[in-house]
């Protein structure tokens, strides 16, 4: 197990690699001269090219590459803003933990309501609870989330005034951005938890523990759930990258001082070394939850356990 | 049918007629049949055709130009004259909905399109030739699938410049690595199959049993992704428009709808609510038709 684990953290290297690698060349053919916004409208050519010269955007592509790569992995290092002079890594450092606490908020809130209305609808199969919630389900899957958030301001903040519309200061902040985000993958777990459920809920164990005389929650929880788990967590791995980059634009609508919102800005400013290092503190996170998710699937169903001992390919 | 039968021979007549009604039969026609009878499925179809309408013969359906300007007449909320009101600049948001079809249906179709192509091909050379071929794709769609899609188009779009055909750019880049793993999944399951083995004993060319037997053999779950693509792809150059980074103003597109409206929330409710119910009521229609043919075209698993 941990051999598979150590493995996969480096197999991880090479793909951050090439992430960056794609996020360098991007910001090469981006339009705009840095140091000419740097300068301001009125600056002389030679405060332009002294600021060049300072922050090394007059050497070639691959020096600076190799340069913002040996800063990186020897300090940590991910280059100054081009903004406000500070280092980019405590810039995202002092923003990220509001993007992920938001993301984990969501999740949760979006497990709390998935999961349940899943194996409902499995349970109750052609019901209309069932009908109902799977319509619902792929409703929110069609919502663009910031239209989403925009319509949540207009009824909750500015119709009933009960919650508000921007900013991030206390629980009640919370709320709105994070239902938000959340219900999208609710309803994409809503419905992988009930077609999951639904393929094991026919088999023969299930009927062996009916006829046994188990009791019937026992039953959904214990014999159904745990086996059909899997995909389940699955999803819920994917939808944590898909509410990382979905935040992004919520944090805009929210206007919640998080790292979307902040890359976002960046993006505008042309202020390329966050732009990369947001990028690349996303990957990390998305990376390091699917290898989260596959460590996962190990405690849940342990016959996978020997295939990680054995670290043979899973074939897909 | 002839005036003067046995009773035997009208059955006869009968059953040839349900013969040939039967006749025309294959595996297109047997899943669209299924799709037929998916009520769900049919909704949506209908949807995407009144869409495809609207983007084909806007100024048909709507008296107002997309970008006829009323000052006289801003800001209102709907009534007769502007069913879905009009926004600060006095356009009419109907109009301009219909007219933003055509710029959604063409994003998400050529986007889908272009990394379906790419991707499929990709995912095939890597299923067929398997070894290194194989391993070096698959590397390179890993490291495209360790971004979220959406921020990888953030950050394209924002390299390349905002603009329809950079936008198009930007989102089928990040849907690449999708087909390419979905088709060599689906080219795994056909390969070793007795046809495949069949055309290669009788000396047809890689390229032929590729094209010819495999690819449409492998073919409806690569269907079924890119109608739930083109889906995603809608969301996400709406998304990319939202923060400024799409197709830009005046011309009208659904999300900078959006993003121009959202600073008049407070007192015209309309002016955002339109465009998004449009973009969500396009959505759930692909999303109600991928569903449809997932089950139509592979029937086993339908419960």
């Amino acid at each position: 197990m941990y051999r598979y684990i150590l493995k996969r953290l480096l197999m991880l290297l090479p793909v951050l690699l090439g992430v960056l690698l794609i996020i360098f060349i991007l910001s090469e053919i981006t339009p705009g001269d840095a140091a000419r916004q740097l300068a301001g409208e009125f600056a002389s050519e030679e405060d332009v090219q002294a600021i060049r010269e300072e922050l090394g955007l007059n050497r070639p592509f691959l020096e600076r590459f190799f340069s913002y790569l040996t800063g990186l992995v020897t300090r940590g290092d991910l280059g100054v803003s081009y903004q406000t002079g500070q280092p980019v890594i405590q810039e995202i450092a002092d923003r990220f933990p509001t993007t992920l606490l938001l993301a984990l908020v969501s999740m949760l809130f979006s497990i709390l309501i998935g999961i349940p209305t899943g194996i409902i609808s499995a349970i109750r199969q052609y019901s209309w609870i069932d009908s109902t919630s799977m319509v619902v389900a792929l409703v929110g899957v069609s919502m663009p989330n910031f239209w989403q958030g925009l319509l949540n301001i207009i009824v909750f903040s500015i119709w009933l005034g009960w919650l508000p519309a921007s900013g991030f200061y206390g629980w009640q902040y919370w709320i709105l951005p994070a239902v938000t985000i959340g219900t999208s993958s609710a309803a994409m777990i809503t419905r992988m938890t009930r077609s999951s459920m639904l393929e094991v809920i026919h088999q023969d164990y299930i009927r062996t523990a009916r006829a046994k005389g188990q009791k019937e929650n026992v039953i959904i929880i214990k014999h159904a759930l745990k086996n059909a788990l899997i995909p389940i967590v699955t999803v819920v791995g994917i939808q944590f990258g898909g509410l990382l980059g979905g935040a992004v634009l919520t944090e805009t609508v929210f206007a919640i001082p998080g790292l979307g919102k902040f890359m976002v800005d960046a993006i505008k400013a042309r202020n390329y070394p966050v732009v990369q290092g947001g990028v690349l503190v996303l990957a990390v996170v998305f990376s390091v939850v699917n290898l989260l998710v596959d460590i996962l699937y190990s405690y849940i169903d342990p016959r996978l356990k020997s295939m990680y001992r054995k670290t043979v390919r899973i074939k897909n | 049918m002839p005036k003067l039968m046995t009773p035997y021979a009208q059955k006869l007549a009968k059953n040839s007629k349900k013969a040939k009604q039967y006749e025309k039969t294959g595996p297109w026609i047997e899943a669209w049949r299924r799709l037929r009878r998916n009520r769900m499925a049919i909704a949506g179809l209908i949807i995407l055709l009144v869409l495809i309408i609207c983007s084909i013969c806007p100024q048909l359906l709507t008296p107002y130009g997309p970008d006829e300007q009323n000052y006289s007449e801003a800001f209102q909320f709907p009534s007769l004259r502007h069913p879905f009101g009009t926004d600060n600049l006095g356009r009419d948001i109907l109009g301009r909905i219909i007219y933003g079809a055509r710029v959604s249906l063409v994003i998400g179709l050529i986007s889908v399109a272009l990394s379906l192509v790419i991707g499929g091909l990709l995912g095939a050379a890597a299923a067929f030739y398997g070894g290194k071929t194989d391993n070096v794709i698959m590397r390179v769609m890993d490291i495209l699938i360790a971004l979220p899609s959406f921020l990888l188009a953030i950050a394209i779009a924002a390299a390349l410049g905002p603009g329809l055909m950079n936008v198009i750019f930007a989102i089928a880049f990040g849907g690449i690595p999708n087909y390419a793993r979905v088709t060599r999944a689906a080219i795994l399951t056909v390969k070793d199959l007795e046809y495949v083995e069949a055309a290669r004993a009788i000396g047809a060319a890689d390229r032929r049993i590729v094209f010819r037997h495999m690819i449409p053999n492998a073919l409806a779950p690569i269907i079924v992704q890119a109608t739930l693509g083109v889906a995603g792809a809608i969301i996400s150059a709406a998304g990319l428009s939202f923060i400024g980074l799409g197709v830009q103003p005046p011309t009208p597109e659904w999300g900078s709808m959006l993003s121009s409206g959202k600073q008049y929330i407070r007192t015209n409710w309309n002016i955002v609510t339109f465009p998004g119910l449009t973009i969500m009521l396009t959505v759930f229609a692909l999303n109600l038709l991928g569903d449809g043919l997932r089950d139509a075209l592979d029937p086993k698993l339908k419960r």
